[in-house]
């Protein structure tokens, strides 16, 4: 495509016409095939339409082996650098799907100053409510009572998740899928299990915090994030589990299942983030969204004061500090909880559509 | 000189591709000091193996990505079926022989393999593909080399090789634009061919060559290879022929590697710029003639051909980066190309009033040919009739040339006087011994592998 019919075209189609460009060359190449699942989707199509650009992006997990292995990365003038490419284009992509349109933006363009003020101004909201109320409950629930909890954080947790779901829902169409069978929707589970797109093709890893050497470091990273958020969320729902069904309230003690999943689930969650914060620092910033790097950061230091917010909680939950730490908490996951659709949390969905897409795509051969 | 002098090491690596790395680890690991000079900058580092995807490779059953076997009497008739008898029989025999423990040694040095690609199954017994191609795999060996304690220098082209009484006495080169002069105890010369250099390609080809395009690194201008040559080291291979493909026309002068391909002649008919056909574009399944082409192409006026297909055979063939030139009709596809239109027209009519009906197999020699005209199209043979029609133009494309140093079973090389006591060759720079005529899909790579650690562990041995 021409410069001149690049420059009349807006933002969304700029981006998706370079990845257009760019996936091209590749299909021309397809010496990056064995890396990850993107390249066999890639190489089974002969032209790009936009959604199959949309759906190659989802697929993407930014592992780079493709980068470092280009023979046609700049300065050569075809300027490969698909992994940004793509980024670019599954960012668009969840700013396009997530409703409202345009928070996500928002949070892209402002993500530090969103993350802190949201969290304070939650954390200072509870403090006020805890203020102006007395409530005769026990431990976490004397400075903020259960229903209260409860009635804040259900639409808190349910808003961002219909805001997914219809996402997912624009996601399903565009890409043209059809309705999973559960071996289908079991392949993507057990890929995001494993993370077998970050594992390089050979197992070894991808390339991330040391340019074109291998290493495992993301993927285990990630899965100490993700398994420790799951830990997280489990310990929530057994608890919400015990409270309604067999009448068995908060607070639990230290070898009972919510704590037991709590508190591994925070150690995993806050060394995972930490950890991830150090190798993005190290990471070559100009292989991903120039505009969501921050953003990601952001995110991810949001989670991991989630965890570590937790922690602190469960540590000095006994002491005075208790009630301002119990608000600091409920602060930073109220924020979690509300800012999802807008944030990299939304790539744990629109992943898992992709790779169910892609094992329907690799039935129909 | 100690060991540690920077300018003196035990053994010099003049180049920075696959030879010169296998050279540099093996001598490394050998117990010898060792420095590399790559004239490329480190974003092009590599040489021409950046380009590359693959190395054929022996085995005497299933071997890792590689299925069934692939016996050493075989491979050497592939190689005489290509070089048409022009190689030398023992320096081929031990290139075939040690492939296979190359593929071991590659794996253990961090060169990871991938399934044929799609696309090319028919290499999936002889070829084993490198996963994410030839950087990927000069990225693993600047890895270990680093690991191992080479010195690297990049941006280091080398000028001059001072040779007195059969041995390199010093060796002049310009380290980001400094001169350096080293004394190196012994030197592994792994510098490529002279493709890159036009004006030495047009002394010895003739002036179309100034139209060629280059298909790989603009880095090898063969200013060793003359060096040496200049100093009566003995030469092999034709001084005057270059290894040229047809390629897409648009294609970078320079550096187009794989993607420039073009696969569809076996489906098109081929006119030069006057719009007239002058070879049978369905000789042979493309494997075994898309290397004519370059040569095909090169005859014609200009150096260029174009392809046209109709829309019945656009999908019959790998996808190219340049999208082809469309147009609903033969004339206005004639006025895109800039070719006579009632002659293309013409070119056209007879063309399809000599097809035949028969059946048509993309995928073999189907014997569907024209009957009647000269040149035929002996397979392949449709009419060219359902718009829209599709061209692509074709240039030949040069891949390396042959023209190198003559080397021992111990990759040493001679001059007049006998061989040289501390120099030996490895790689593009000696193919020529094995490589007379042709080309063999992976074999550049299998003599830049086998010779590069021959020359490393020679080179180690002597100090």
């Amino acid at each position: 495509m021409s410069d001149q019919a690049l420059a009349g075209l807006n933002s969304d189609d700029r981006t998706i016409a370079e990845a257009r460009r760019q996936m091209e060359i590749c299909n021309a190449c397809r010496y990056c095939e064995g890396y990850c699942s993107a390249f066999p989707a890639l190489t089974r199509l002969r032209a790009f339409e936009d959604s199959d650009i949309t759906q190659i992006a989802n697929l993407c997990h930014n592992c780079r082996g493709c980068y470092y292995a280009c023979q046609y990365t700049a300065p050569h003038e075809f300027d490969i650098n698909l992994p940004q490419a793509l980024a670019d284009v599954r960012l668009e992509s969840w700013e396009r799907f997530v409703w409202p349109s345009g928070l996500a933006q928002l949070f892209h363009r402002h993500a530090w100053a969103t993350t802190i003020a949201t969290v304070l101004g939650f954390a200072v909201l509870f403090l006020v409510i805890r203020l102006l109320s007395t409530v005769g409950g026990e431990g976490f629930y004397a400075v903020l009572s259960h229903t209260a909890m409860v009635s804040i954080f259900l639409p808190a947790f349910l808003l961002p998740l219909i805001s997914i779901v219809l996402g997912l829902q624009q996601y399903w169409a565009e890409v043209g899928g059809t309705r999973p069978t559960i071996k289908q929707v079991m392949g993507a589970f057990i890929q995001a299990a494993n993370m077998k797109n970050l594992d390089g093709g050979h197992g070894e890893g991808c390339n991330f915090e040391h340019e074109d050497r291998y290493s495992d470091a993301r993927r285990y990273a990630h899965q100490a994030v993700m398994y420790g958020f799951l830990l997280c969320f489990a310990a929530t729902s057994v608890g919400t589990l015990l409270h309604y069904v067999f009448d068995m309230p908060a607070p639990y003690p230290l070898f009972s299942l919510p704590k037991l999943s709590g508190i591994s689930g925070g150690l995993s969650l806050t060394a995972g983030c930490g950890w991830m914060l150090m190798l993005k620092s190290k990471s070559d910033k100009s292989l991903s969204s120039r505009q969501a790097y921050n953003a990601e950061c952001a995110f991810i230091a949001l989670l991991g004061f989630v965890g570590l917010s937790g922690l602190v909680l469960y540590w000095l939950g006994g002491t005075q500090s208790m009630p301002t730490l119990l608000a600091i908490h409920l602060g930073a996951v109220l924020a979690f909880f509300l800012l999802t659709p807008f944030t990299k949390m939304a790539h744990g969905f629109f992943r898992l559509a992709a790779l169910v897409r892609e094992e329907q795509q690799r039935d129909v051969g | 000189m100690s060991k540690s002098d920077p300018l003196s090491p035990d053994v010099l690596i003049i180049g920075g591709g696959n030879a010169a790395l296998t050279a540099a680890i093996t001598a490394r690991e050998n117990g010898a000091s060792v420095s590399i000079l790559e004239a490329a900058p480190k974003p092009y580092r590599g040489g021409n193996s950046r380009h590359t995807r693959n190395f054929r490779c022996m085995h005497a059953g299933p071997l890792g990505m590689l299925t069934d076997t692939y016996g050493e009497d075989e491979y050497y008739e592939d190689l005489l079926k290509v070089t048409k008898g022009k190689t030398d029989p023992e320096l081929a025999k031990l290139a075939i022989r040690s492939s296979e423990e190359c593929y071991c040694w590659m794996e253990a040095h961090g060169v990871r393999f991938q399934p044929s690609l799609s696309g090319t199954l028919s290499l999936s017994r002889t070829n084993a593909f490198f996963l994410g191609g030839g950087k990927a795999l000069v990225n693993a060996y600047y890895a270990q080399a680093e690991d191992l304690g080479v010195k690297i220098h990049y941006d280091a082209p080398v000028r001059h090789l001072q040779i007195e009484e059969g041995k390199v006495v010093h060796v002049d080169a310009e380290l980001s634009g400094e001169k350096q002069q080293y004394t190196p105890k012994n030197v592994v010369v792994s510098s490529g061919g002279f493709q890159a250099d036009l004006d030495w390609l047009t002394d010895a080809w003739g002036p179309a060559a100034r139209n060629f395009l280059i298909r790989g690194t603009p880095y090898n201008r063969g200013v060793v290879l003359r060096d040496l040559l200049d100093q009566d080291i003995e030469s092999v291979g034709d001084p005057t022929q270059c290894h040229a493909v047809a390629i897409d026309g648009r294609a970078p002068k320079f550096d187009g590697g794989i993607v420039t391909r073009l696969d569809c002649v076996p489906f098109s008919i081929v006119v030069n710029k006057h719009g007239e056909r002058f070879y049978d574009e369905g000789e042979d399944v493309w494997p075994k003639r898309y290397a004519i082409w370059g040569r095909l192409v090169a005859a014609q006026p200009d150096q260029v051909g174009h392809a046209i297909i109709d829309s019945k055979s656009l999908e019959l063939f790998m996808p190219s980066v340049f999208r082809p030139i469309k147009a609903d009709t033969v004339e206005a596809l004639a006025k895109e190309l800039e070719l006579p239109e009632s002659k293309l027209r013409q070119t056209i009519d007879t063309y399809n009033s000599a097809c035949k009906p028969g059946d048509f197999h993309p995928t073999e020699l189907d014997g569907l040919a024209t009957t009647g005209i000269e040149p035929s199209k002996t397979n392949w043979a449709r009419p060219i009739d359902t718009s829209p029609f599709y061209a692509y133009s074709l240039r030949p494309g040069v891949t390396f040339t042959y023209l190198g140093l003559k080397v021992d079973q111990n990759a040493r090389v001679s001059s007049s006087n006998g061989p040289m006591q501390n120099l030996w060759a490895a790689g593009e720079i000696m193919a020529g011994s094995i490589l007379g005529q042709g080309y063999l899909a992976g074999f550049g790579m299998t003599i830049g592998t086998v010779f590069g650690r021959i020359a490393g562990r020679e080179a180690a041995a002597h100090v």
